[in-house]
């Protein structure tokens, strides 16, 4: 029972992870750029969030839980919008310098989003309101509960990769973005406006991060400025994980980093569980640089 | 920029021994009129010049990205610490152990993970440092004092002097920091040193040139981050308080960024490097608040405006300028 108890909790953590996973490995797919600054993308979602709601609830006076709707839709354009000028003012120019400063540059962009959510929001923790997310629990047979927010959190975000996935596989513009991926030089040549697609990419990944970040918010209940740091650094290590560039890799990583993670905590202590996602990284880079479902090598001549 | 750049050739072709000359009488009059506090920025100010000097061996010589060096730092200083709080060994007795110690740790996580290169390096040493702060936080086997850290260390002694006064570690850091330059650039001209530039170049050419390959940056990630180590070794001596706070991830990112920043493989370059990523902010405390935005901006500026860094090494700056010259975005006006 506690088994299956922490396989739910796992998958839920999972579903998280596999959100903003999307957004690395998104981007590492079309740029080989580990964007540092996804982490810190999915913490204003969940800022912007907060505030989106605030202003609504008092707007409508009274809480409501249909608030929510539109807060995502204005943190989802607002936050992919940041991704894409993040992109154009200090990534772009950087496209023909080599691998070492657009890594820099992203860190750089990480510092300052970091700082801005610090001092405008201060470094307290900050609460949602209460009462506008669904309470309900459900309990399954040998007494596992779930919560009917997990349940949310499951749905939203199974169709929102689910949407990814079609998007990417079955439109004219995801195949231009697999085209890209591959190779920038021969897509050019084949008629694709690669800084087109590449804008494309740093709207939906950092536009699902935030999504992500605002879900995760009202999930726990209170986050703080840390929250970056700590949930992108994960969701980088289930990219890893699935195989980085790779965007069912990132889902199967992001829902097995989670599960571990719950399990390591459970059965052998929560103080070591970051331990344990940082040691498994460690492993699968030194033993299987391409990740489960990886298919590109790791380091090419 | 231009000028800029006329001028730093101009200054180059000056005999170096004045420029050394010149460098050392300053250091050592520079902190005599100040008071303690700014001797204190003068002291930090110097370990992170060793420690951006250390992280250039792995960094700038032998281009191997490494974002955990504060890992090493860390454990430097909390071998000091425990050999002196378990032991009763004086402080500076302890300093070639944090060495080995930290080297042989060195040692230990490279060995596995230097087929990687570029990112996934950079992530797996990212790992490995959060690994290790973590194990401190965590009170690792009830020697590291958990999230507090240790206290109560003795202070150096040398030559039945004890060094109390931000002064007397001052000038104790100063003749590490010249041990440091030395070594630094007699390794840079060394057959070693020459290997590691030519592993950064070209590694397939490197081997087939009769490098050992693995040998050598095994041998870079030793050097630096032995030396790490005896700058963690210093910190434990002034401040005699250590905590897990020394291998913060944003650690690692101030050393990396004083090597970049400052220009890869470039001695010059740590001191311009940790002169904007420790001592300005340091001195406007002011700004204290919007610090990490001011250096996040510094970096992303930089990188699009001058990706070899402030003071780049002549070799590195002929290098990127010869390579990519036609791609080179358009200088940013006002640099």
């Amino acid at each position: 029972m506690q088994f299956t108890q922490q396989m739910i909790n796992g998958i839920t953590i999972g579903a998280f992870y596999s959100l903003v996973a999307l957004g690395y490995t998104m981007v590492y797919g079309v740029l080989k750029l580990i964007n540092f600054a996804h982490g810190d993308l999915f913490m204003w979602g969940a800022y912007l969030g907060l505030t989106s709601l605030n202003v609504l609830l008092a707007l409508l006076a009274r809480t409501s839980g249909w608030a929510i709707l539109p807060a995502v839709i204005v943190v989802m354009i607002t936050v992919a919008l940041v991704g894409v000028l993040v992109d154009r003012v200090a990534y772009r120019p950087l496209r023909t310098a080599g691998r070492l400063p657009p890594v820099i540059s992203a860190l750089g962009v990480a510092f300052i989003l970091e700082s801005l959510a610090r001092n405008i929001y201060g470094a307290s923790w900050k609460t949602y309101p209460t009462g506008i997310t669904p309470s309900g629990r459900i309990t399954l047979a040998g007494g596992v509960r779930v919560s009917a927010m997990q349940i949310v959190v499951l749905v939203v975000s199974s169709l929102l990769m689910g949407g990814l996935y079609l998007f990417v596989h079955r439109t004219r513009i995801g195949t231009a973005m697999r085209a890209v991926s591959l190779d920038h030089d021969v897509s050019r040549l084949m008629g694709i406006d690669v800084n087109r697609i590449i804008a494309i990419v740093f709207l939906i990944g950092p536009g699902l991060g935030g999504v992500a970040g605002m879900i995760v918010a009202l999930y726990y209940g209170s986050f703080d400025f840390t929250l970056g740091w700590v949930f992108g650094l994960k969701a980088f290590i289930a990219a890893i994980l699935g195989g980085i560039g790779n965007i069912p890799g990132a889902m199967v990583g992001g829902m097995l980093l989670g599960i571990i993670e719950t399990l390591g905590a459970g059965y052998l202590s929560p103080q070591w569980k970051d331990v344990i996602a940082y040691v498994i990284l460690i492993l699968i880079l030194i033993f299987r640089p391409t990740g489960l479902l990886g298919e590109r090598v790791a380091e090419k001549l | 920029m231009d000028s800029i750049a006329g001028l730093l050739t101009r200054l180059r072709k000056v005999n170096p021994l004045w420029w050394q000359a010149g460098f050392i009488i300053m250091a050592a009059l520079l902190p005599l009129p100040l008071g303690d506090y700014h001797r204190t920025v003068l002291w930090r100010t110097g370990i992170y010049v060793m420690l951006g000097l250390s992280l250039n061996i792995i960094v700038g010589y032998a281009g191997l990205f490494q974002l955990g060096h504060a890992a090493f730092y860390a454990l430097g200083a909390y071998t000091s610490a425990l050999l002196n709080l378990h032991f009763g060994i004086p402080l500076l007795l302890t300093l070639p152990a944090s060495v080995i110690v930290a080297a042989f740790f060195g040692y230990l996580i490279s060995r596995p993970i230097l087929h990687l290169r570029g990112d996934y390096l950079c992530i797996v040493t990212i790992a490995f440092g959060e690994v290790v702060r973590l194990a401190l936080v965590n009170n690792i086997f009830g020697l590291t004092g958990g999230a507090n850290g240790l206290s109560g260390i003795d202070r150096p002694v040398l030559f039945g002097l004890q060094l109390r006064q931000p002064i007397y570690h001052y000038y104790l850091m100063l003749i590490f920091l010249l041990i440091t330059i030395f070594a630094v650039r007699r390794l840079q001209n060394s057959r070693l040193g020459r290997a590691w530039m030519y592993v950064r170049e070209d590694e397939v050419a490197a081997e087939a040139m009769g490098i050992d390959t693995t040998h050598v940056k095994l041998l870079a990630f030793i050097i630096g981050s032995g030396w790490a180590g005896l700058a963690g070794s210093l910190y434990t001596g002034k401040l005699t308080v250590i905590s897990p706070d020394l291998s913060k991830f944003l650690e690692s990112v101030i050393m990396f960024c004083i090597v970049v920043l400052g220009g890869t493989g470039s001695i010059p370059g740590a001191f311009v490097g940790t002169l904007g990523m420790v001592t300005l902010p340091e001195l406007s405390r002011a700004l204290k608040d919007w610090r990490d935005a001011w250096l996040g901006m510094a970096m992303v500026v930089m990188m699009v405006a001058r990706p070899e860094g402030l003071w780049p090494s002549r070799r590195v700056q002929l290098a990127i300028r010869g390579e990519t010259e036609k791609n080179q975005p358009a200088p940013v006006a006002g640099d």
